[in-house]
């Protein structure tokens, strides 16, 4: 299939759409606004379902029904309506329900602001809602990756009954790019005997609920949550690397900010430096083994954030001391390669001191 | 031996958990009577609530979801969007819809969402203990307001039923009352009006439920029943506020 140029937003809203998902229920908030837009128009086309909720909390909560009721569904949101639908995401994992879930993030905290951002790390490969839960987290860096990664995320989350969360950002929202829908091997259809669609009266009745009155099944239930987490940390670790063979300085970064660290590495190679940089696709499951296996022949890590410094905690455990991992960020703005290119210099003439 | 009564179909064989005198039980059958007698045990999804009817999915012999405090008609919405063939109803408390999920009932009410709700208002938290609810009445005491609610401090307790009859998107409303067998069977008749309702397409339904609460009232069951009648049905008067062939405020 031709390309097509598309809005990172609303490419989002295509690929669920070629995922088989008809049904959208979300609440209006900047920067990811053009995704709702899309899916008001696109979904009763094909003879789906969108419907704006009261609140984020409602949207989350008829995310709930609906993937109970056996339908691929998704919501979108950016980051202080993220932290409404936090109650409904821990409901979500704790029934294991699958659903979709879109944070094009934006700065925080508080209101924050509506450019870019990376500070909501914590939140989405951490908890966030309350309980021991993980969310499969990824972290496009192209409006090609985004088409790609939705509709892999509508899969994965049927495959293994949990939300997968899309973690973006405003520009990656925001921006156009050439785009082609044709994924190999997305679009499965998977049975759901679980559902609350109805005994039919012909099977026992199917229970979507999350309370355990009795210690010992809490218990039970958590240990069937942690397995399939193990499953999953196993299974799904995804990340891409670039130049880190040779590399004395690696860079780590996610989303829009590895684009920019991409730039950063091209420069320092061309000015002698040996960089890398490693692009954690997956946030949950983090690639902590293509990190720690780096950190044996590389001198230096550089962790780049639009944040105060959140990946880079997972970034130190999975170096665990093997070498010094530095940070730089921005929390209001995107840094520039130019940025970045500067404290690569910086960390080599350490290397050198060394 | 002809049998005269017996349990509903849709009601399992395990024990309520209820206190004694709580009506909750008397809630649960007639939900399980409609049910049996619409014959929509196999196309009907409940979601049951926070609060003493957490464990309703355990008592109801259909498929059910349980929702988040307050959120049961935002999940029924998505549970009837991908399905509008089922009936979905949710059954919920005073807190759970009438304090924190007031923004998902009323938002349910105004989209005329074609679900169902049987709202219990007993006037008082009960699984956590015996809080003020938002439908407390003004000098009633409870642990949160132990010298009787205080309107000034604490304000009025809310009418659910005639708040939700002003959305021109609900189509039934109704209020009934099971302190005694009278009103049961009426309050039996308005559920399954609810339900038809749903079941023709004509929007969104809901059937407040009067009931007692003994143990948190610290009164005995008939003492209860007494108060119910004496005090509740004087500040929530019984009948229909909306209803599709008119008929408002018509005694149910």
């Amino acid at each position: 299939m031709a390309k097509v140029l598309m809005k990172g937003n609303e490419a989002i809203g295509e690929a669920a759409i070629r995922a088989g998902c008809r049904y959208f229920f979300g609440y209006p908030i900047t920067p990811q606004s053009e995704l709702p837009h899309y899916l008001a128009r696109r979904l009763p086309e094909e003879g789906g379902i969108f419907l704006q909720a009261e609140s984020e909390i409602a949207a989350i909560n008829m995310v709930y029904g609906a993937a109970g009721a056996g339908a691929r569904v998704m919501t979108g949101s950016s980051s202080p309506g993220i932290s409404l639908k936090q109650e409904g995401i821990s409901y979500l994992c704790a029934a294991e329900l699958p659903c979709v879930i879109v944070n094009v993030v934006r700065g925080g905290p508080g209101l924050g602001g509506i450019q870019a951002a990376q500070s909501d790390y914590f939140q989405a490969t951490k908890g966030g809602g309350h309980g021991d839960y993980r969310l499969i987290v990824f972290a496009p860096a192209s409006v090609q990756e985004m088409v790609q990664l939705t509709m892999e995320a509508f899969d994965l989350a049927d495959q293994y009954r949990n939300p997968v969360m899309i973690l973006g950002d405003g520009v990656l929202g925001q921006m156009m790019e050439p785009v082609d829908y044709e994924i190999p091997g997305a679009g499965k259809v998977f049975d759901k005997p679980w559902a609350t669609n109805g005994t039919g009266g012909c099977r026992d009745a199917n229970k979507v609920y999350t309370l355990f009155l009795d210690p010992d099944k809490l218990e039970q239930h958590n240990m069937v949550l942690q397995a399939k987490y193990r499953r999953i940390g196993e299974a799904e670790v995804r990340s891409a690397t670039y130049l880190v063979g040779d590399a004395d300085i690696v860079l780590v970064a996610y989303g829009i900010t590895a684009r920019v660290c991409r730039a950063a590495v091209n420069q320092a190679r061309e000015n002698g430096i040996r960089a890398g940089l490693i692009r954690p696709i997956s946030l949950w499951p983090f690639p902590t083994e293509v990190i720690r296996k780096q950190a044996q022949t590389s001198r230096s890590f550089l962790t780049v954030e639009i944040s105060a410094g959140q990946m880079v905690e997972d970034v130190r455990l999975a170096v665990n001391g093997a070498a010094p991992v530095h940070f730089y960020g921005r929390t209001a703005t995107i840094p520039t390669s130019e940025e970045v290119y500067g404290q690569i210099v910086r960390l080599a003439q350490e290397v050198i001191r060394q | 031996m002809k049998k005269v009564f017996t349990r509903p179909r849709s009601l399992t064989d395990k024990p309520f958990h209820y206190c004694p005198g709580c009506t909750h039980g008397i809630a649960h059958r007639l939900v399980a009577e409609v049910i049996d007698e619409l014959g929509i045990q196999g196309n009907t999804v409940g979601v049951c609530p926070v609060g003493c009817a957490v464990l309703l999915h355990e008592y109801l012999g259909i498929d059910t979801s349980q929702a988040a405090h307050g959120r049961a008609p935002a999940v029924a919405t998505g549970i009837k969007r991908v399905l509008p063939d089922r009936v979905v109803f949710t059954y919920q408390g005073d807190g759970d819809l009438a304090a924190i999920g007031t923004a998902e009932i009323v938002h349910a009410a105004a989209r005329g969402e074609n679900i169902t709700t049987v709202f219990v208002n007993n006037a008082i938290y009960g699984m956590t203990g015996g809080q003020m609810a938002p439908t407390t009445l003004v000098g009633q005491p409870t642990m949160t307001s132990p010298g009787g609610r205080d309107q000034i401090t604490a304000g009025y307790p809310i009418r659910v039923a005639e708040m939700l009859a002003t959305l021109q998107g609900a189509a039934y409303i109704a209020r009934v009352s099971v302190h005694n067998p009278a009103h049961v069977n009426r309050a039996k008749k308005a559920i399954k009006k609810a339900f038809e309702i749903q079941m023709a397409g004509k929007g969104f339904s809901l059937v407040e439920v009067l009931a007692t609460c003994p143990t948190n009232w610290e009164m005995a069951p008939v003492a209860a029943f007494k108060w119910l009648e004496e005090n509740m049905i004087p500040y929530y008067p019984l009948g229909e506020f909306k209803s599709p062939e008119g008929g408002e405020t018509a005694a149910v």
